[in-house]
């Protein structure tokens, strides 16, 4: 509220200094009453986003990005994209946070400050792809229900925290161990206190990776709230859901984390190729873990337009989930042919990889650069939709742009 | 000098008449203000208005668009109002697309996961609004690029 308070102060003397004139009746407008116009939460600046990122939904929030947004190496947090399954937690006490470790699979809980945290363990930095298990979803046909992500809900910023396997490691883990469930301090959309707006977690093989992480840093800096502060479990390459916000508990179970979430239809897709639109049992639909394969051509911006024998400079990024893209091309004719892109090695393990390439036309005319990245298991990503899913998941079919030469 | 005095009396009335009817006008746009936004100028601490929406104009309709949520006009708006915004956002209904078996599931998701209340006599309507206004369009496996804003790509 405090900062509400703040917006509403300085609007009233920049009004009042803009009109030369206080507003009259400024001093009784009663405490606790924001002016009308100041009601609406601008989300940009509420999150510091970028006037370019899409709201797709305001309670709770969710914002995604567009391709050419998503341009630099580490993305910045005005481009990352906000995916929210409840209320942003209020009123963060960094002082009392706690960070718990329990379930059935410790020798006993344990509790650390964040201070503790912080200076126990040793801080490590990674640059981590996050995308949405349901970017792309918007595409699906018939259409899945839920937020209609386009190709923005993906990021990669640099975090710096400490491993998740250290504090395992401190705490004890039994041999029975098998998931990692977290618990978080956001609220549920109903008001209910006794609902988990999401707990969902990751394997103990993915638990214990080095680059999996309980952060509290986010390219340098506190994490913004939206994303997080003051403290995120960061699993890089699976389902951004599995990287929870807000963590204040993690709990070591002796069977596949059961909470909001993590039961079917939710992160999973059939576990057999099913036809569009056919139902699925809740028993036949499996856990998502590794991402796919996937890129983006993030400059130009779709509806460049260059005049005739202009060379066109792409540049973009590829991600591969728990693998490495390995090569990465570019096509002008709709993938009848396939041309090389240069692309980088990662920084650190899941990170995305940058690419470029330099493009000639033959003649004037309408064209679309598609992209597509191969990873090292030789799996490419489909030009049309791949396997239909109900709920809409993990759609990483080429990216393309719009391109004009005349 | 008759002449001039009488002019004088008559601009000190007209002054005066002109002062009047102003004041009258600010009062009655005052009193009309605050029939419509109940908190102008009363004196008494008025609770943290969460949302806008509250005091907007509820009804406005706009291109057949509910302004305030984004809702088409159609029948059953009010009822979708009002069993569907209370959680969560309009946005996350109007950017989806389903046939009614599609919503009904939806319904039933809400009600067995998010505490939805049973919808009784309402529920038709809501998913006869939502199937009519927000039915799937087909879309093959792959659309053309839309909404393409053509640029001069700067060298």
């Amino acid at each position: 509220m405090k900062r509400r308070k703040f917006i509403r102060n300085t609007f009233l003397g920049t009004a009042a200094s803009l009109m030369g004139a206080d507003i009259v009746f400024s001093a009784s407008i009663p405490k606790g009453y924001t002016p009308i116009a100041l009601q609406n939460p601008d989300p940009y600046k509420l999150f510091n986003k970028d006037k370019g990122m899409t709201i797709l939904n305001d309670k709770p929030w969710n914002i995604e990005a567009k391709a050419h947004l998503l341009d630099d190496n580490i993305t910045p947090n005005k481009y990352m994209f906000i995916r929210n399954n409840g209320l942003i937690p209020q009123n963060i006490d960094i002082a009392n946070w706690k960070l718990t470790i329990d379930g059935e699979s410790v020798s006993s809980p344990k509790t650390y400050t964040l201070q503790e945290l912080k200076s126990k363990f040793k801080n490590y930095t990674y640059q981590l792809t996050l995308e949405c298990g349901g970017n792309g979803r918007s595409e699906f046909n018939p259409p899945a229900k839920g937020n209609q992500w386009t190709v923005g809900a993906v990021s990669c910023a640099e975090w710096t925290g400490v491993r998740l396997k250290d504090i395992l490691e401190d705490v004890g883990v039994k041999d029975h161990a098998v998931y990692i469930g977290y618990h978080a301090a956001d609220t549920h959309l109903s008001g209910d206190p006794k609902k988990e707006p999401i707990s969902r977690g990751v394997p103990m093989h993915k638990a214990l990776q080095e680059e999996t992480l309980l952060a509290f840093k986010m390219n340098g800096e506190d994490i913004p709230l939206a994303h997080g502060y003051p403290l995120r479990l960061v699993a890089g390459g699976w389902p951004a859901s599995a990287s929870g916000k807000w963590i204040n508990r993690i709990s070591v179970r002796n069977k596949v984390h059961d909470g909001t979430k993590m039961k079917a239809p939710a992160y999973r897709v059939p576990c057999k190729p099913v036809a569009p639109g056919e139902k699925v049992k809740d028993a036949d639909m499996c856990i998502i873990e590794s991402m796919p394969v996937k890129s983006l051509i993030t400059y130009p911006k779709s509806g460049a337009m260059i005049n005739e024998e202009e060379i066109l400079n792409i540049r973009g990024h590829a991600w591969a989930g728990e693998l490495q893209v390995e090569t990465m091309e570019y096509s002008i004719d709709f993938g009848a042919t396939w041309n090389a892109c240069k692309l980088e090695n990662p920084v650190n393990r899941l990170a995305w990889q940058h690419f470029k390439a330099s493009i000639e036309f033959p003649k004037k005319g309408y064209y679309e650069i598609w992209a597509r990245a191969t990873d090292n298991k030789g799996v490419s990503q489909p030009m049309i939709l791949p396997g239909w899913n109900p709920k809409g998941y993990l759609n990483n079919a080429c990216h393309r742009i719009a391109v004009k030469v005349k | 000098m008759k002449d001039q005095e009488f002019r004088n009396k008559v601009k000190r009335i007209y002054l005066g008449v002109t002062l009047f009817f102003g004041l009258l006008v600010i009062g009655a746009g005052a009193l009309i203000y605050k029939l419509a936004y109940p908190s102008f100028l009363s004196f008494d601490d008025v609770k943290q208005i969460e949302t806008y929406r509250e005091v907007e104009d509820l009804d406005k309709i706009e291109n057949g668009i509910h302004l305030a949520t984004g809702f088409k006009d159609d029948v059953g708006l009010q009822t979708v109002i009002v069993s569907c915004t209370p959680c969560h956002s309009a946005k996350l209904v109007t950017q989806n697309r389903a046939n009614k078996e599609g919503w009904v599931s939806i319904i039933r998701w809400m009600q067995e996961t998010q505490n939805l209340w049973d919808l009784g006599k309402n529920e038709s309507v809501i998913v006869n609004y939502l199937a009519k206004n927000y039915a799937p369009e087909e879309k093959g496996r792959r659309v053309n690029l839309e909404d393409i804003e053509w640029y001069d790509l700067e060298k």
